[in-house]
Protein backbone atom coordinates (compact mmCIF):
# COMPACT_ATOMS: atom_id res chain seq x y z
CA UNK A 1 0.00 0.00 0.00
CA UNK A 2 1.64 3.24 -1.37
CA UNK A 3 1.63 6.65 1.38
CA UNK A 4 -0.85 8.54 -0.90
CA UNK A 5 -1.16 12.46 0.32
CA UNK A 6 -4.06 13.21 -2.23
CA UNK A 7 -6.38 10.57 -3.44
CA UNK A 8 -9.34 11.50 -5.90
CA UNK A 9 -12.35 9.13 -6.64
CA UNK A 10 -14.46 9.59 -9.66
CA UNK A 11 -14.31 13.21 -8.87
CA UNK A 12 -16.10 15.83 -10.83
CA UNK A 13 -17.42 19.73 -10.97
CA UNK A 14 -19.25 21.62 -12.77
CA UNK A 15 -19.55 25.22 -12.17
CA UNK A 16 -23.57 26.52 -11.22
CA UNK A 17 -24.02 29.54 -14.02
CA UNK A 18 -27.83 30.45 -12.74
CA UNK A 19 -28.80 28.56 -15.60
CA UNK A 20 -32.03 26.23 -14.86
CA UNK A 21 -31.92 23.69 -17.20
CA UNK A 22 -28.66 22.09 -16.46
CA UNK A 23 -28.61 19.57 -19.22
CA UNK A 24 -26.82 21.71 -21.11
CA UNK A 25 -23.83 23.09 -18.66
CA UNK A 26 -20.70 21.00 -19.33
CA UNK A 27 -19.07 19.71 -16.49
CA UNK A 28 -15.42 21.35 -15.60
CA UNK A 29 -14.16 18.24 -14.60
CA UNK A 30 -15.55 14.25 -14.51
CA UNK A 31 -14.08 10.94 -13.22
CA UNK A 32 -10.97 12.44 -12.01
CA UNK A 33 -9.00 10.00 -10.33
CA UNK A 34 -5.54 11.07 -9.11
CA UNK A 35 -3.23 9.26 -6.42
CA UNK A 36 -0.26 11.87 -5.30
CA UNK A 37 2.26 10.09 -3.35
CA UNK A 38 3.82 12.06 -0.41
CA UNK A 39 6.93 13.57 -1.47
CA UNK A 40 6.24 13.58 -5.13
CA UNK A 41 6.69 16.56 -7.46
CA UNK A 42 3.94 16.59 -9.86
CA UNK A 43 3.13 19.15 -12.59
CA UNK A 44 -0.53 19.42 -14.07
CA UNK A 45 -0.53 20.49 -17.47
CA UNK A 46 -3.31 21.69 -19.37
CA UNK A 47 -4.55 24.68 -21.68
CA UNK A 48 -6.81 27.21 -20.81
CA UNK A 49 -10.44 26.35 -19.94
CA UNK A 50 -9.13 22.83 -19.15
CA UNK A 51 -10.47 22.33 -15.49
CA UNK A 52 -6.46 22.72 -14.19
CA UNK A 53 -7.25 25.38 -11.95
CA UNK A 54 -10.78 24.14 -10.80
CA UNK A 55 -8.65 21.04 -9.44
CA UNK A 56 -6.74 23.05 -7.42
CA UNK A 57 -9.60 24.91 -6.30
CA UNK A 58 -10.63 21.17 -5.42
CA UNK A 59 -8.24 20.14 -3.39
CA UNK A 60 -8.40 22.93 -0.73
CA UNK A 61 -12.30 23.00 -0.10
CA UNK A 62 -12.58 26.26 -2.14
CA UNK A 63 -15.05 24.51 -4.13
CA UNK A 64 -17.01 21.93 -2.97
CA UNK A 65 -16.84 19.06 -5.79
CA UNK A 66 -20.31 18.28 -7.79
CA UNK A 67 -19.24 13.93 -7.46
CA UNK A 68 -16.58 11.99 -6.34
CA UNK A 69 -14.31 12.27 -3.49
CA UNK A 70 -11.56 13.80 -2.01
CA UNK A 71 -9.08 11.84 0.70
CA UNK A 72 -6.13 14.19 2.17
CA UNK A 73 -4.03 12.59 4.23
CA UNK A 74 -6.27 9.64 4.51
CA UNK A 75 -9.02 11.66 5.46
CA UNK A 76 -12.47 11.92 3.43
CA UNK A 77 -12.75 15.93 2.83
CA UNK A 78 -15.86 16.15 1.28
CA UNK A 79 -17.69 14.08 4.11
CA UNK A 80 -20.82 15.71 5.54
CA UNK A 81 -19.19 15.49 9.14
CA UNK A 82 -16.23 17.35 7.87
CA UNK A 83 -16.15 20.08 9.99
CA UNK A 84 -15.47 23.95 9.82
CA UNK A 85 -12.16 23.12 12.14
CA UNK A 86 -11.53 19.93 10.26
CA UNK A 87 -11.22 22.39 7.01
CA UNK A 88 -9.09 24.77 9.04
CA UNK A 89 -6.87 21.93 10.03
CA UNK A 90 -6.88 20.81 6.35
CA UNK A 91 -5.62 24.24 4.51
CA UNK A 92 -2.89 23.99 7.45
CA UNK A 93 -1.64 21.08 5.50
CA UNK A 94 -2.32 22.45 1.70
CA UNK A 95 -0.67 25.44 1.28
CA UNK A 96 -1.65 27.45 -2.12
CA UNK A 97 0.35 29.84 -4.02
CA UNK A 98 -1.61 31.84 -6.84
CA UNK A 99 -1.14 33.56 -9.96
CA UNK A 100 -0.95 37.30 -9.60
CA UNK A 101 1.39 38.05 -6.26
CA UNK A 102 -0.59 41.47 -5.60
CA UNK A 103 -3.53 39.92 -4.76
CA UNK A 104 -2.21 37.43 -2.17
CA UNK A 105 0.13 39.39 -0.12
CA UNK A 106 -2.39 41.24 3.02
CA UNK A 107 0.07 43.18 5.15
CA UNK A 108 2.58 46.24 4.16
CA UNK A 109 5.71 44.71 5.41
CA UNK A 110 6.93 41.70 4.12
CA UNK A 111 7.90 39.85 6.97
CA UNK A 112 4.55 41.21 8.91
CA UNK A 113 2.84 39.80 5.59
CA UNK A 114 4.96 36.27 5.76
CA UNK A 115 3.59 35.81 9.15
CA UNK A 116 0.00 36.09 8.61
CA UNK A 117 -0.64 32.18 7.85
CA UNK A 118 1.29 31.15 11.38
CA UNK A 119 -0.47 33.83 13.41
CA UNK A 120 -3.53 32.78 11.98
CA UNK A 121 -2.71 29.23 13.27
CA UNK A 122 -2.26 30.79 16.54
CA UNK A 123 1.69 29.63 17.03
CA UNK A 124 3.59 31.16 20.32
CA UNK A 125 5.46 34.26 19.18
CA UNK A 126 9.01 33.00 19.27
CA UNK A 127 7.86 30.14 17.29
CA UNK A 128 6.21 32.90 14.47
CA UNK A 129 9.57 34.70 15.06
CA UNK A 130 11.81 31.54 13.85
CA UNK A 131 9.15 30.35 11.33
CA UNK A 132 9.38 34.00 9.40
CA UNK A 133 12.80 34.54 9.44
CA UNK A 134 13.93 30.51 7.96
CA UNK A 135 11.33 30.46 5.32
CA UNK A 136 12.24 34.18 4.17
CA UNK A 137 16.02 32.70 4.23
CA UNK A 138 14.88 29.82 2.03
CA UNK A 139 13.67 31.57 -0.53
CA UNK A 140 16.34 34.11 -0.46
CA UNK A 141 14.52 37.19 1.22
CA UNK A 142 15.89 37.67 3.71
CA UNK A 143 17.16 40.86 3.37
CA UNK A 144 14.11 42.60 2.33
CA UNK A 145 12.27 41.39 5.48
CA UNK A 146 10.99 45.25 6.72
CA UNK A 147 10.30 46.13 3.39
CA UNK A 148 6.99 47.24 1.66
CA UNK A 149 6.05 44.63 -0.52
CA UNK A 150 4.85 46.84 -3.52
CA UNK A 151 8.22 48.23 -3.84
CA UNK A 152 9.47 44.76 -4.70
CA UNK A 153 9.31 42.68 -8.48
CA UNK A 154 7.31 40.12 -9.61
CA UNK A 155 9.10 37.26 -9.06
CA UNK A 156 10.18 38.84 -5.52
CA UNK A 157 6.79 39.39 -4.56
CA UNK A 158 6.14 36.19 -5.23
CA UNK A 159 8.59 34.23 -3.63
CA UNK A 160 7.11 36.29 -0.03
CA UNK A 161 4.14 34.79 -0.57
CA UNK A 162 6.10 31.14 -1.16
CA UNK A 163 7.15 32.35 1.87
CA UNK A 164 4.49 33.11 3.61
CA UNK A 165 2.84 29.45 2.60
CA UNK A 166 6.30 27.81 3.52
CA UNK A 167 5.76 29.28 7.31
CA UNK A 168 2.45 27.44 7.74
CA UNK A 169 4.80 24.25 6.96
CA UNK A 170 2.11 22.25 4.95
CA UNK A 171 2.90 19.28 3.72
CA UNK A 172 1.65 19.67 0.15
CA UNK A 173 2.10 23.34 -1.63
CA UNK A 174 -0.27 23.51 -4.46
CA UNK A 175 1.51 26.31 -7.47
CA UNK A 176 -1.36 27.54 -9.34
CA UNK A 177 0.05 28.86 -12.46
CA UNK A 178 2.04 30.88 -10.32
CA UNK A 179 4.83 31.71 -12.63
CA UNK A 180 2.43 32.69 -15.16
CA UNK A 181 2.67 36.21 -14.50
CA UNK A 182 6.52 36.49 -14.17
CA UNK A 183 9.44 37.29 -16.24
CA UNK A 184 11.30 34.74 -17.33
CA UNK A 185 13.85 35.76 -14.68
CA UNK A 186 11.01 35.82 -11.99
CA UNK A 187 9.46 32.27 -13.31
CA UNK A 188 12.74 30.91 -13.41
CA UNK A 189 13.42 31.40 -9.35
CA UNK A 190 10.11 30.07 -8.64
CA UNK A 191 10.52 27.12 -10.16
CA UNK A 192 14.18 26.71 -8.60
CA UNK A 193 12.27 27.18 -5.21
CA UNK A 194 9.83 24.41 -6.35
CA UNK A 195 12.43 22.13 -6.73
CA UNK A 196 14.64 22.94 -3.53
CA UNK A 197 11.09 22.60 -1.47
CA UNK A 198 10.44 19.47 -2.71
CA UNK A 199 14.34 17.65 -2.62
CA UNK A 200 15.20 19.52 0.59
CA UNK A 201 12.29 20.20 2.76
CA UNK A 202 10.43 16.91 1.16
CA UNK A 203 7.16 18.45 0.96
CA UNK A 204 4.83 17.65 -1.75
CA UNK A 205 4.93 19.84 -4.52
CA UNK A 206 1.99 20.27 -7.41
CA UNK A 207 2.94 22.65 -10.09
CA UNK A 208 0.00 23.73 -12.06
CA UNK A 209 1.00 25.26 -15.38
CA UNK A 210 1.07 25.63 -19.23
CA UNK A 211 4.72 26.08 -19.71
CA UNK A 212 5.96 22.84 -20.95
CA UNK A 213 9.64 23.99 -20.10
CA UNK A 214 8.64 23.88 -16.19
CA UNK A 215 6.49 20.53 -16.37
CA UNK A 216 9.45 18.76 -17.23
CA UNK A 217 11.31 19.71 -14.69
CA UNK A 218 8.77 17.62 -12.68
CA UNK A 219 8.69 14.22 -11.38
CA UNK A 220 5.62 13.16 -12.91
CA UNK A 221 3.19 15.41 -15.35
CA UNK A 222 -0.22 14.45 -15.38
CA UNK A 223 -2.33 16.45 -19.12
CA UNK A 224 -5.82 17.42 -18.30
CA UNK A 225 -7.28 18.31 -21.30
CA UNK A 226 -11.62 19.17 -21.02
CA UNK A 227 -11.91 18.42 -17.37
CA UNK A 228 -10.60 14.96 -17.93
CA UNK A 229 -6.79 13.22 -17.50
CA UNK A 230 -5.58 12.53 -21.09
CA UNK A 231 -1.80 11.53 -19.85
CA UNK A 232 -0.22 10.51 -16.81
CA UNK A 233 3.31 9.58 -16.01
CA UNK A 234 6.98 10.44 -16.33
CA UNK A 235 8.11 13.90 -18.06
CA UNK A 236 9.63 11.35 -20.69
CA UNK A 237 6.52 8.86 -21.26
CA UNK A 238 4.05 12.20 -21.49
CA UNK A 239 6.32 14.23 -24.08
CA UNK A 240 6.73 11.20 -26.22
CA UNK A 241 2.88 11.87 -26.90
CA UNK A 242 3.80 15.02 -29.68
CA UNK A 243 0.77 14.53 -31.78
CA UNK A 244 -1.76 14.03 -28.50
CA UNK A 245 -0.62 16.62 -26.98
CA UNK A 246 -0.99 18.78 -29.54
CA UNK A 247 -4.35 18.04 -30.62
CA UNK A 248 -5.18 19.26 -26.65
CA UNK A 249 -3.66 22.56 -27.88
CA UNK A 250 -0.67 21.99 -26.34
CA UNK A 251 2.98 21.92 -27.84
CA UNK A 252 5.85 19.51 -26.79
CA UNK A 253 9.27 21.22 -25.32
CA UNK A 254 10.81 22.67 -28.25
CA UNK A 255 13.99 20.64 -28.10
CA UNK A 256 11.25 17.59 -28.53
CA UNK A 257 9.44 19.32 -31.06
CA UNK A 258 12.68 19.78 -32.90
CA UNK A 259 14.21 15.89 -32.42
CA UNK A 260 10.54 14.50 -33.71
CA UNK A 261 10.62 17.32 -36.73
CA UNK A 262 13.88 15.67 -37.74
CA UNK A 263 13.25 12.03 -37.25
CA UNK A 264 9.90 12.76 -40.13
CA UNK A 265 12.16 14.40 -42.25
CA UNK A 266 14.16 11.02 -42.30
CA UNK A 267 17.30 11.64 -40.30
CA UNK A 268 18.23 8.96 -37.97
CA UNK A 269 18.44 10.69 -34.51
CA UNK A 270 18.38 8.78 -31.58
CA UNK A 271 18.48 9.92 -27.97
CA UNK A 272 16.70 11.93 -24.97
CA UNK A 273 15.81 15.02 -25.84
CA UNK A 274 13.48 16.60 -22.92
CA UNK A 275 15.56 19.66 -21.50
CA UNK A 276 17.52 21.82 -23.72
CA UNK A 277 20.70 20.31 -22.73
CA UNK A 278 19.96 16.57 -23.40
CA UNK A 279 18.66 18.24 -27.26
CA UNK A 280 22.22 19.70 -27.48
CA UNK A 281 23.85 16.71 -26.72
CA UNK A 282 21.62 14.45 -28.78
CA UNK A 283 22.10 16.51 -31.89
CA UNK A 284 25.83 17.08 -31.04
CA UNK A 285 26.37 13.18 -31.42
CA UNK A 286 24.35 12.63 -34.51
CA UNK A 287 26.98 15.64 -36.23
CA UNK A 288 29.36 13.87 -34.85
CA UNK B 1 3.84 60.68 -11.18
CA UNK B 2 0.99 59.98 -9.19
CA UNK B 3 2.50 57.07 -7.91
CA UNK B 4 5.22 59.43 -5.32
CA UNK B 5 2.25 60.14 -3.21
CA UNK B 6 3.42 60.16 0.00
CA UNK B 7 0.77 58.03 2.55
CA UNK B 8 -0.59 59.63 5.47
CA UNK B 9 2.80 62.04 5.45
CA UNK B 10 4.53 59.43 7.70
CA UNK B 11 8.64 60.33 8.14
CA UNK B 12 10.51 57.18 9.37
CA UNK B 13 12.91 58.11 11.89
CA UNK B 14 14.15 56.92 15.52
CA UNK B 15 13.42 59.47 17.52
CA UNK B 16 12.29 58.87 21.07
CA UNK B 17 8.40 60.12 19.85
CA UNK B 18 8.85 57.39 16.73
CA UNK B 19 9.50 55.03 19.33
CA UNK B 20 6.73 55.96 20.93
CA UNK B 21 3.90 52.51 21.64
CA UNK B 22 0.98 54.21 18.81
CA UNK B 23 -1.25 53.72 21.96
CA UNK B 24 0.55 55.94 23.96
CA UNK B 25 0.77 58.22 20.75
CA UNK B 26 -3.05 58.51 20.66
CA UNK B 27 -4.17 58.66 24.16
CA UNK B 28 -1.20 61.82 24.05
CA UNK B 29 -2.86 63.58 20.72
CA UNK B 30 -6.55 63.24 22.39
CA UNK B 31 -5.13 64.48 25.80
CA UNK B 32 -3.37 67.21 23.85
CA UNK B 33 -6.41 68.01 21.61
CA UNK B 34 -8.68 68.71 25.03
CA UNK B 35 -5.46 70.87 26.37
CA UNK B 36 -5.89 72.92 23.27
CA UNK B 37 -9.65 73.65 23.69
CA UNK B 38 -9.55 74.25 27.09
CA UNK B 39 -7.10 76.59 26.66
CA UNK B 40 -8.59 80.23 27.25
CA UNK B 41 -5.61 82.82 28.79
CA UNK B 42 -2.54 83.62 27.23
CA UNK B 43 -0.78 82.13 29.56
CA UNK B 44 -2.32 78.66 28.55
CA UNK B 45 -1.38 79.02 25.04
CA UNK B 46 2.15 79.87 25.84
CA UNK B 47 2.54 76.68 27.78
CA UNK B 48 1.12 74.73 24.83
CA UNK B 49 3.14 76.66 22.32
CA UNK B 50 6.06 75.74 24.54
CA UNK B 51 4.93 71.86 24.17
CA UNK B 52 4.62 72.00 20.34
CA UNK B 53 8.16 73.49 19.78
CA UNK B 54 9.83 70.78 22.24
CA UNK B 55 8.06 68.15 20.82
CA UNK B 56 9.17 69.14 16.74
CA UNK B 57 12.24 69.74 18.54
CA UNK B 58 12.80 66.03 20.19
CA UNK B 59 10.76 64.85 16.46
CA UNK B 60 13.63 65.74 14.67
CA UNK B 61 10.77 66.58 11.81
CA UNK B 62 11.86 69.44 9.46
CA UNK B 63 10.82 72.72 10.04
CA UNK B 64 9.64 72.83 5.94
CA UNK B 65 7.58 70.08 6.56
CA UNK B 66 5.78 71.42 9.35
CA UNK B 67 5.74 74.93 7.78
CA UNK B 68 4.42 73.27 4.46
CA UNK B 69 1.76 71.37 6.56
CA UNK B 70 0.44 74.90 7.77
CA UNK B 71 0.40 76.32 4.44
CA UNK B 72 -3.00 75.29 3.27
CA UNK B 73 -4.66 76.66 6.14
CA UNK B 74 -3.14 80.26 5.46
CA UNK B 75 -6.15 81.52 4.26
CA UNK B 76 -8.57 80.07 6.26
CA UNK B 77 -6.55 81.39 9.08
CA UNK B 78 -6.58 84.88 7.35
CA UNK B 79 -10.40 84.87 6.80
CA UNK B 80 -11.09 84.03 9.97
CA UNK B 81 -9.13 86.29 11.81
CA UNK B 82 -10.13 89.45 9.53
CA UNK B 83 -13.71 88.68 10.49
CA UNK B 84 -12.89 88.62 14.04
CA UNK B 85 -10.88 91.56 14.12
CA UNK B 86 -14.00 93.51 12.64
CA UNK B 87 -16.66 92.02 14.19
CA UNK B 88 -15.69 91.99 17.72
CA UNK B 89 -16.84 94.79 20.11
CA UNK B 90 -15.01 95.64 22.75
CA UNK B 91 -16.13 97.76 26.02
CA UNK B 92 -12.96 100.13 25.83
CA UNK B 93 -11.92 102.67 23.19
CA UNK B 94 -11.43 101.50 20.47
CA UNK B 95 -8.15 100.66 19.33
CA UNK B 96 -8.68 101.84 15.70
CA UNK B 97 -11.44 103.73 13.99
CA UNK B 98 -12.53 104.91 10.44
CA UNK B 99 -15.53 105.15 8.23
CA UNK B 100 -17.60 102.38 9.48
CA UNK B 101 -14.24 100.24 10.82
CA UNK B 102 -13.98 99.85 14.40
CA UNK B 103 -10.91 97.72 15.86
CA UNK B 104 -10.77 96.55 19.56
CA UNK B 105 -8.14 94.79 21.59
CA UNK B 106 -10.44 92.45 21.82
CA UNK B 107 -10.66 91.51 18.37
CA UNK B 108 -7.68 91.43 17.65
CA UNK B 109 -6.40 88.83 20.88
CA UNK B 110 -9.86 86.72 19.78
CA UNK B 111 -8.05 86.49 16.42
CA UNK B 112 -4.58 85.50 17.69
CA UNK B 113 -6.11 83.25 19.86
CA UNK B 114 -8.14 81.81 17.32
CA UNK B 115 -5.10 81.41 14.69
CA UNK B 116 -3.12 79.66 17.72
CA UNK B 117 -5.16 77.43 18.87
CA UNK B 118 -5.64 76.12 15.09
CA UNK B 119 -1.68 76.07 14.21
CA UNK B 120 -0.91 74.51 17.84
CA UNK B 121 -4.08 71.41 17.31
CA UNK B 122 -2.76 71.05 13.53
CA UNK B 123 1.08 70.84 14.23
CA UNK B 124 1.14 69.39 17.63
CA UNK B 125 -1.57 66.26 16.92
CA UNK B 126 0.91 65.88 13.54
CA UNK B 127 3.73 65.32 15.17
CA UNK B 128 2.40 63.01 17.32
CA UNK B 129 0.48 60.85 15.01
CA UNK B 130 1.07 60.96 11.53
CA UNK B 131 4.46 61.98 10.66
CA UNK B 132 6.05 60.00 13.25
CA UNK B 133 3.83 56.97 13.50
CA UNK B 134 3.34 54.66 10.33
CA UNK B 135 -0.60 53.96 9.31
CA UNK B 136 -0.08 50.19 10.49
CA UNK B 137 0.84 50.60 13.49
CA UNK B 138 -1.57 53.33 14.10
CA UNK B 139 -3.93 51.00 12.72
CA UNK B 140 -2.83 48.21 15.51
CA UNK B 141 -2.69 51.01 18.49
CA UNK B 142 -6.51 51.77 17.23
CA UNK B 143 -7.54 48.01 16.89
CA UNK B 144 -5.82 47.61 21.00
CA UNK B 145 -7.34 50.73 22.30
CA UNK B 146 -10.79 49.96 21.15
CA UNK B 147 -10.45 45.87 22.05
CA UNK B 148 -12.96 46.33 24.94
CA UNK B 149 -15.57 47.07 21.89
CA UNK B 150 -15.39 43.61 21.42
CA UNK B 151 -17.66 42.75 24.94
CA UNK B 152 -20.34 44.53 23.10
CA UNK B 153 -19.91 42.73 19.91
CA UNK B 154 -18.03 45.49 17.84
CA UNK B 155 -15.91 43.69 15.71
CA UNK B 156 -13.22 46.00 16.38
CA UNK B 157 -10.67 43.23 14.52
CA UNK B 158 -12.48 43.23 11.00
CA UNK B 159 -12.48 47.40 10.89
CA UNK B 160 -8.47 47.06 11.68
CA UNK B 161 -7.93 43.99 9.29
CA UNK B 162 -10.12 46.22 6.56
CA UNK B 163 -7.52 49.31 7.20
CA UNK B 164 -4.58 47.63 7.32
CA UNK B 165 -5.82 46.01 3.82
CA UNK B 166 -7.18 49.27 2.34
CA UNK B 167 -3.21 50.56 3.31
CA UNK B 168 -1.67 47.65 1.31
CA UNK B 169 -4.09 48.25 -1.83
CA UNK B 170 -3.01 51.78 -1.92
CA UNK B 171 -0.04 51.74 -3.97
CA UNK B 172 -1.44 48.91 -6.01
CA UNK B 173 -4.33 50.61 -7.08
CA UNK B 174 -2.59 53.96 -7.55
CA UNK B 175 -0.09 51.51 -9.84
CA UNK B 176 -3.08 49.93 -11.96
CA UNK B 177 -5.00 53.80 -12.27
CA UNK B 178 -2.03 54.56 -13.98
CA UNK B 179 -1.67 51.49 -16.40
CA UNK B 180 -5.37 51.91 -17.15
CA UNK B 181 -4.96 55.93 -17.75
CA UNK B 182 -1.97 55.24 -20.36
CA UNK B 183 -4.19 52.74 -22.30
CA UNK B 184 -6.88 54.85 -22.64
CA UNK B 185 -4.45 57.88 -23.04
CA UNK B 186 -2.74 55.95 -26.19
CA UNK B 187 -6.50 55.30 -27.63
CA UNK B 188 -6.87 59.48 -27.54
CA UNK B 189 -8.62 59.68 -24.47
CA UNK B 190 -8.23 63.00 -23.21
CA UNK B 191 -8.64 63.29 -19.06
CA UNK B 192 -6.97 66.91 -19.12
CA UNK B 193 -8.78 70.02 -21.40
CA UNK B 194 -12.58 70.43 -21.63
CA UNK B 195 -15.34 71.62 -19.44
CA UNK B 196 -15.59 70.15 -15.88
CA UNK B 197 -18.77 68.37 -17.30
CA UNK B 198 -16.55 66.30 -19.92
CA UNK B 199 -13.26 65.78 -17.68
CA UNK B 200 -15.43 64.25 -15.56
CA UNK B 201 -16.96 61.76 -18.04
CA UNK B 202 -13.91 61.17 -19.22
CA UNK B 203 -12.97 59.66 -16.00
CA UNK B 204 -16.30 56.89 -16.59
CA UNK B 205 -13.79 54.61 -19.08
CA UNK B 206 -11.22 54.53 -16.38
CA UNK B 207 -13.49 54.26 -13.57
CA UNK B 208 -14.78 51.32 -14.50
CA UNK B 209 -12.05 48.95 -15.27
CA UNK B 210 -10.56 50.10 -11.83
CA UNK B 211 -13.88 49.05 -10.16
CA UNK B 212 -13.88 45.77 -11.81
CA UNK B 213 -10.19 44.86 -11.40
CA UNK B 214 -10.68 46.39 -7.68
CA UNK B 215 -13.74 43.27 -6.80
CA UNK B 216 -11.48 40.95 -8.89
CA UNK B 217 -8.70 41.73 -6.60
CA UNK B 218 -10.96 41.34 -3.65
CA UNK B 219 -12.10 38.12 -4.34
CA UNK B 220 -8.67 36.54 -4.79
CA UNK B 221 -7.42 38.29 -1.51
CA UNK B 222 -10.19 36.53 0.01
CA UNK B 223 -9.49 33.28 -1.35
CA UNK B 224 -5.88 33.73 -0.63
CA UNK B 225 -6.33 34.54 2.86
CA UNK B 226 -8.84 31.85 3.45
CA UNK B 227 -6.24 29.46 1.95
CA UNK B 228 -3.56 30.55 4.83
CA UNK B 229 -6.12 29.77 7.49
CA UNK B 230 -7.58 33.26 8.22
CA UNK B 231 -10.62 33.04 9.79
CA UNK B 232 -10.70 36.45 12.02
CA UNK B 233 -9.48 36.84 15.07
CA UNK B 234 -10.49 33.85 16.45
CA UNK B 235 -7.30 31.93 18.52
CA UNK B 236 -5.14 34.51 16.17
CA UNK B 237 -1.40 35.40 18.00
CA UNK B 238 0.76 38.35 16.30
CA UNK B 239 4.42 38.56 15.43
CA UNK B 240 4.91 42.04 16.69
CA UNK B 241 2.89 43.00 19.74
CA UNK B 242 2.31 46.18 21.33
CA UNK B 243 4.12 46.70 24.14
CA UNK B 244 4.43 49.70 26.99
CA UNK B 245 7.96 50.84 27.47
CA UNK B 246 9.78 53.14 29.77
CA UNK B 247 9.96 56.15 27.53
CA UNK B 248 5.88 55.61 27.01
CA UNK B 249 5.62 56.14 30.99
CA UNK B 250 7.33 59.24 30.88
CA UNK B 251 5.59 61.24 27.70
CA UNK B 252 2.43 60.25 29.49
CA UNK B 253 3.56 61.35 32.63
CA UNK B 254 4.95 64.85 31.03
CA UNK B 255 1.56 65.04 29.62
CA UNK B 256 -0.38 64.83 32.82
CA UNK B 257 2.10 67.56 34.05
CA UNK B 258 1.02 69.68 31.38
CA UNK B 259 -2.50 69.00 31.26
CA UNK B 260 -2.68 69.92 35.07
CA UNK B 261 -0.72 73.08 33.97
CA UNK B 262 -2.99 74.12 31.23
CA UNK B 263 -5.57 73.17 33.97
CA UNK B 264 -4.49 75.25 36.64
CA UNK B 265 -3.18 78.11 34.88
CA UNK B 266 -6.89 78.74 32.92
CA UNK B 267 -8.08 78.90 36.75
CA UNK B 268 -5.70 82.07 37.60
CA UNK B 269 -7.00 85.18 36.79
CA UNK B 270 -5.59 86.92 33.94
CA UNK B 271 -4.53 90.35 35.06
CA UNK B 272 -4.81 92.67 31.80
CA UNK B 273 -1.84 94.80 32.06
CA UNK B 274 -0.01 92.82 34.06
CA UNK B 275 2.92 92.47 30.69
CA UNK B 276 2.16 95.59 28.80
CA UNK B 277 0.57 96.82 26.52
CA UNK B 278 2.38 94.48 23.09
CA UNK B 279 1.76 91.70 25.22
CA UNK B 280 -2.08 92.33 26.40
CA UNK B 281 -2.86 93.04 22.45
CA UNK B 282 -1.72 89.45 21.68
CA UNK B 283 -3.08 87.09 24.47
CA UNK B 284 -5.76 89.64 25.69
CA UNK B 285 -8.26 87.03 27.15
CA UNK B 286 -11.21 86.72 25.09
Amino acid sequence: MKDYIIRTQNLGFTYDDGDENSSSEIPALSGVDINIERGEYVAILGHNGSGKSTLAKLLNLILTPTVGKIYIDGKDITSDDFTEDDVFEMRSKIGMVFQNPDNQLVATIVEEDVAFGPENLGLPREEIRRRVDSSLELVGMSDYARHAPHKLSGGQKQRVAIAGIIAMKPRVIIFDESTAMLDPQGRHEVVDIMERLNKDEGITVINITHYMEEAARADRVIVINDGKIALDGTPREVFANVDKLRSMGLEAPQGNELILELKHAGLNIKGESLTESECIETLFKFLS
Amino acid sequence: MISDITLGQFFPGKSPIHRLDPRTKIILATIFIVAVFLASNPATFLLLAITTVVLIGISRISMKVILKSIKPLVFILLFTAILNILMTKGDSAPLLSFWVIEIYTEGVARAVMMALRVIILIVGTSILLTYTTSPISLTDGLESLLSPLKLIRIPVHTFAMMMSIALRFIPTLVEETEKIMNAQKSRGADFTSGSLVKRAKALIPLLVPLFVSSFKRAEELATAMECRCYRGDKNRTKLVKLQYKGIDFVFTFIFALIFGGVICLNIIPYKFDSFGLIYDIIFYKV
